[in-house]
Formats: structure tokens, sequence, C-alpha cells
């Protein structure tokens, strides 16, 4: 089953003439998903592999069901096209676009919760239940994306979006396989945080365990630990904090623009004290994950 | 990135709000005029940039000009982590009767903008707030609505640290001014660290302190240009770029698709290729943890060209000392394996090496794997897939490092 996404889910493509999106769009229909319209203002009536594109959202909406949208205008027309999407009722939004200002990812997000949606990112790669839905980019080419991301019973959340696969992937090897990947997002301020997304795992028959994706900065981390003790959740996390360098060099940012040390709460030595105290197991070495799930499951009587 | 004291308070200058009268000095000489304009005593701080983001360095009070013309001695003189202060800042010493501090931020849980309050002041209210939390009030705010429209929500923060009558009023149009610069001007945070109340009841900002997003250089170029920072000006805490970094950065703006910034030495042996946003933070680590030494953290993405992975293969081995690299990933989704393995072989033999000596372990998996491995097996270069993990890949690379 897996979360988010269906077998019926439909969603369109906002950006969808543009370079990484012609890509996606076409790799996403080779994985089998309902990609029902795109749209990029000037270009309507235009085909994409034989996608429609249209010049807004609603000529798509008044028509048809649309359970989602994937977003990958410029940044600076994201947070109107998040709107736009978000006003034609379409209630799952994904936003890849890469450096959209704090401001902005915030006003997409607030005004997504007034109105009963969700955003996953910005700077995401989207989302893959395997076998069922691929939302996104995540996964690269249909092929590969098949091969790094087999059914099974382990929900992943990751921060990165190559980490998303590099994780599902040893996942898949290992046999144990994916219900739901969830590329959340690198930047400071995410719309879905891992407990945002917490309770659609626990939800889920599918999912066995979940595994987190971690990078210093942010309170993301801290916030998982404190939903894991007031829920007593029968999912077992396994969680891997990768920069642990990165606690001598305070004040310095590598990689994803939410990767900075400043507060106390960034830091991955105290994400890694906050989510062991919680019950959570936290991977020293990101080879371990597979074993430490499958030791968590069976501890958990799975 | 972060903004010197003097330049945060230019911003407060827009707004409105009133700070110590004063201006910046670069020698003591400099300092010694100023203070002697101001009269009477005076406040000497050091500019530097320091990790923390209240914790700024050295302030000293000065009775008179030749007391701030030593006072700036000495400041100008501090070794702060990898920096010196680039001047002092001499302002007039202001009477108060009380100070408050305040800070408007995001919160990341909520994923709004929070303001926060407390009369705890010249504290990282971080810590105020773990020790006596009763004493920090926060009260989250929008970002769809102008401030004219949610003033009410910085009064009610006013209201709740026991402010009333005209202290209340005042203090709200502080907090309401705080937060439409922060919104304004891509701020991370903007603190007003030391917010005094002098005896005639007015309110002004001692010590400041504001943190502006990275992306926001883009768009903030015209305030950039007023404070006189250059696009190019890093900011960092760890000081100037060295030579290395500099060149990694030109390599980027040549040709920017596959960027392989950022791109950061460091004191070891051991030359890293390594990719991706989290891929090269995990690998590092992993290096790391089985006790090799990285020369340099890289984070080549986005499907480089061999010319570029060239390049940084190039540009890592230039390092002292350095004669072995790794070239590793995470499993990629866009970057052809196969052109970082023609560019970073191309890049060796171009310095005259072998490739099978010098890279340690090959391991980028991915949709074009298989073309890769025919050029690595061309010349004997180790390598891996997907089914090696990248801890183990990483184990084996070190162990070749330390021969």
């Amino acid at each position: 089953m897996g979360i988010l996404v269906h077998e019926d889910f439909r969603f369109i493509v906002q950006g969808i003439t543009g370079r990484e999106a012609l890509n996606f769009t076409r790799e996403c229909l080779n994985y089998g998903s309902k990609i029902i319209g795109g749209v990029t203002p000037g270009r309507g009536g235009r085909e994409v592999y034989g996608v429609k594109v249209y010049d807004t959202v609603r000529e798509i909406t008044e028509q048809t069901r649309v359970d989602g949208s994937v977003i990958t205008v410029p940044y600076q027309f994201a947070p109107d096209a998040a709107f736009e999407a978000i006003e034609a009722g379409i209630k799952e939004i994904i936003i890849i676009t890469e450096g959209i200002q704090r401001k902005s990812a915030v006003e997409i997000i607030e005004f997504a919760r007034q109105h009963g949606a969700r955003v996953i990112g910005p700077n995401c790669l989207g989302v893959i239940t395997p076998g069922v839905c691929r939302f996104g980019s995540l996964g690269g080419p249909a092929d590969d994306c098949k091969r790094a991301f087999g059914a099974g019973c382990v929900g992943v959340m990751s921060r990165s979006g190559g980490m998303t696969t590099e994780i599902s992937n040893a996942l898949t090897l290992s046999g144990l396989g994916i219900s739901t990947s969830v590329s959340i997002g690198g930047d400071p301020v995410v719309g879905s945080s891992y407990s945002d997304l917490m309770p659609l795992f626990e939800a889920d028959e599918q999912t066995k365990a979940v595994v987190i994706y971690s990078e210093p900065g942010g309170p993301m981390e801290a916030q998982l630990a404190q939903w894991s003790k007031d829920n007593n959740s029968r999912l077992p996390i396994v969680a891997f904090v990768s920069g642990r360098f990165m606690d001598d060099m305070p004040g310095v940012s590598f990689g994803h623009a939410g990767t900075v040390v400043h507060r106390k709460v960034d830091s991955p030595a105290e994400k890694i004290r906050a989510m062991r105290a919680a019950g959570i197991a936290v991977a020293d070495e990101i080879g371990d994950i597979p074993k430490l799930v499958k030791e968590r499951i069976e501890a958990k009587g799975g | 990135m972060r903004f010197y004291e003097y330049e945060s308070k230019k911003i407060l200058a827009k707004y409105g709000i009133p700070f110590p009268k004063g201006g910046v000095a670069k020698t003591a000489e400099e300092a010694k005029n100023l203070a002697a304009d101001l009269g009477g005593k005076v406040v000497v701080k050091a500019m530097v940039l320091t990790s923390s983001l209240t914790d700024r360095g050295t302030v000293r009070e000065a009775n008179g000009p030749d007391e701030a013309a030593k006072a700036t001695e000495e400041l100008l003189a501090l070794k702060v982590g990898a920096l010196t202060p680039v001047s002092v800042l001499v302002e007039e010493q202001v009477e108060v009767e009380r100070e408050l501090a305040l800070q408007v931020t995001y919160d990341g849980v909520a994923k709004l903008p929070v303001m926060i309050a407390s009369d705890v002041p010249r504290k990282n209210l971080d810590d105020v707030a773990d020790d006596t939390p009763d004493r920090v009030k926060r009260r989250h705010f929008s970002t769809l609505h102008p401030m004219r429209a949610q003033t009410f929500r910085c009064k009610e923060l006013v209201r709740s640290l026991g402010l009333g009558g005209s202290d209340l009023n005042r203090m709200t149009q502080v907090v309401s001014k705080l937060a439409d610069a922060m919104l304004e001007y891509d701020l991370t945070v903007a603190e007003i660290n030391a917010l005094g109340q002098t005896k005639d009841g007015k309110f002004i900002a001692l010590d400041v302190n504001m943190d502006m997003e990275e992306e926001g250089r883009f768009r903030q170029g015209a305030l950039l240009e007023e404070f006189g920072i250059p696009m190019t000006e890093t900011r960092g805490v760890r000081g100037e770029p060295t030579p290395m970094e500099r060149e990694a950065q030109a390599i980027d703006a040549d040709d920017p698709r596959g960027l392989i910034s950022p791109f950061v030495e460091f004191d070891g042996n051991m030359g890293l290729v390594i990719g991706a946003g989290g891929g090269s933070l995990t690998i590092f680590d992993a290096v790391t943890r089985h006790g090799g030494k990285p020369a340099n953290y890289a984070a080549i993405g986005g499907n480089p060209s061999v010319k570029k992975a060239q390049r940084l293969a190039k540009l890592v081995l230039s390092k002292e000392g350095v004669d072995k690299i790794a070239v590793m990933s995470n499993v990629v989704s866009n970057t052809r394996a196969d052109l970082v393995a023609r560019g970073v072989i191309k890049g060796v033999l171009e310095l005259g090496l072998e490739p099978k000596e010098v890279i340690t372990i090959f391991r980028c998996p991915g949709a074009w794997e298989a073309d890769a491995f025919k050029i690595l097996e061309k010349y004997g270069v180790d390598y891996c897939d997907r089914s090696v993990s990248l801890s183990e890949a990483a184990k084996r690379a070190v162990a070749k490092v330390q021969g």
C-alpha cells in the first residue's frame, strides 16, 4: 500500500517544459505513473511525451481529478505556482525547486496548511512506492529506479535526494525492500518533516520499520525524538546522521542549505543523543542500516 | 551570511529603531577621533564573525579618546578562531534603566516565523530558554499577512513579558519593525540581544546581530552594494579561502554544470573526489571513521562533465602530500559515472601518474556504471558496484592510503 500515493494516483507537472522536467516526466511515464497534464504559461496546447500542456492548473482540475502536482519552476516563480496548485484544490504538492527563499517556503507551507494540502520539499526529489507510483524525479531513469527501489516493508525519509536512493537501494539488496521512500528536502524549512509523515507510515500495514537519513542543522531530529517519546509507535525507527565531522566546525555550511550548525540542537552529536534517548536506533555506519532494521523488526516480533 | 554589527544597525536605521551614536574605526587613531567626537564614555566592540550567532567577541568600555585608542589596539590584535577583527565599532555609552532581549527567526518545527522576547539580555537565548523557560516568551506570526495586519501578535508577545502602559506600545513597535526587517531582507535571524530602555522610557538597540540566508545574496544585491560587500566576499567563519579552495571556485565558475562546491581544504593526505550533497557528508564521515585523513571536502554532483572531473582530480592531487584519491558517490540518478571515470583517469594521466596506483577505489553506482567499469578495467583501477556499501568502500580506500 505505502503512503502518500496509490495505484490510481494522478498528478501534473508544473514547469513541464523545463529540461529536468522533460527528463523525469519521461521516466515517470516509463515507470507507469499517471501524469495527466503539465503546465507552462505560454506553452498551452503543446504535448510532452503525450502529456498535454496547459497554461493554467485550473484548465486541468476543472475537467478531471488531480491528486498531486510536481513543481519544478525556477525559484522566483515557485510560490505562485504552488499557490495556483493549492487554490485549484490539489492536495499533495512536491516542490523540487532549489534555492527558494525561506520566507517563500514558509508562505507556501502556511497557505497549504490553510487549504488542507500537504507540501513535500522544497529542494527534494519526490516520492516512490515501488511498483505503484513514482511521484517526482527520485531515482533517475525508470529502469535504474526499479533496480534501486524494490517493494518491501521499510519506509524511508531522507533530507538528501541522493541518499534516499542510496539507502533504498541497500534496503532492497538486503531483501527488506521499500514500502514508500520520501525525499523530504534539504532546505532549513520543509513542508513535511519526519514526524509529520510518521503517522502515515504508522497507519500503513505494509510498513514494518522506518529509516531516516539526517544531516546537521535544524530541529527536525529532536522533533522526531519527541514524537517517538509521545507516541507508542509500533514501528522501529533506524536513523543515520551524516556530517558528524561538522560537530567541530560550527557556523560552516556543507551541501544543502539546511546543513549548518549554529544552535545546540543543530549538531549531529546532539541529534544522535536525543534520538537514542528516545529509543531510536542510530547507525554508526551507513552500511549497518539494513542489519539494524532487521534486528529491530525481529525485536518487535515482526 | 553574517553581518557585522555596524551593518546590522544600518538595517535597523531603515526601520527607525534607535541605536547608540557611533562609527567604525580601522585603526587606534580613527577610534580616538571617533571617541573625541562622541565625548564621554564609549563602548569599543571588535567586529569579527564568530560561529555563534550571539557570542560575538569582545567589548571594552573606554573613558575618553586615549582609552578608546588603547582598547582598539588590543581588540584589533585579537585572534578569534581563524579570524582577527576587521575593525571596531565605537559607540557612545548609553545609560539605561534595564535591558531586555528580542529575536525574530524561523521555527523549523512550526514552519513559521517566530518572535522571541526575554528579560535576560546579552545571553544566548537558546541557553536561557533551556535554563529558565519561563523567562523566554514566544509568539509565532505569519508570512502571508503584512505586519500592519498582525501587530497584535507583537503586542501579545510584549504583554506576555509583563510590559504595560506606554512601555507596551513602544516595545510593540520595535518588535514589529524587527519582524518586518527580517522578512524584507531574507534574514534567518534578527536579534537585539540587548534592548535597553532609557530613563525617559525609550527603547534603544545596544547589541544587534543579523544573519542573511546565503541564497539572499542574489536577491539582496542593492543592500550588499549599499554596504560595499562584493558578491565574492564569502564571510566564512573559517577565514579567507585557501588558494586551493579558490581554484575550486574558479573551476565551478568556468562551467557551473556539475558543481564541485562546497570545496574545503583539510589537513589530511587522502584526496576525495566525492559526490552529491548527502553522499559527500556520509563519505567524509566514513573515511574519517576508518582512520582516513581527508585532504579535502568536495560535493561533485548534477552530472559533471569529463573536464570537470578531470580538473577536480588534478586539483586534489596538486596538494602536497596527497598521492592517492578515492572517487566515490552515493547511487546516482543523473550523474554519468562513465564521464566521471573518464575525467578522473584523464586528470591522473596528465599528471604523469598511474591510475591504478593513485585511485584507491571507484564507487559511483548508477545507470551508466557498466560503461564506467569498462574504462576502469582498461586501466586496472579498483572499483565496486552498489552491493558494496559506502562504509565498506571507504574502508578499502583508507587501507590502501595507509599502505
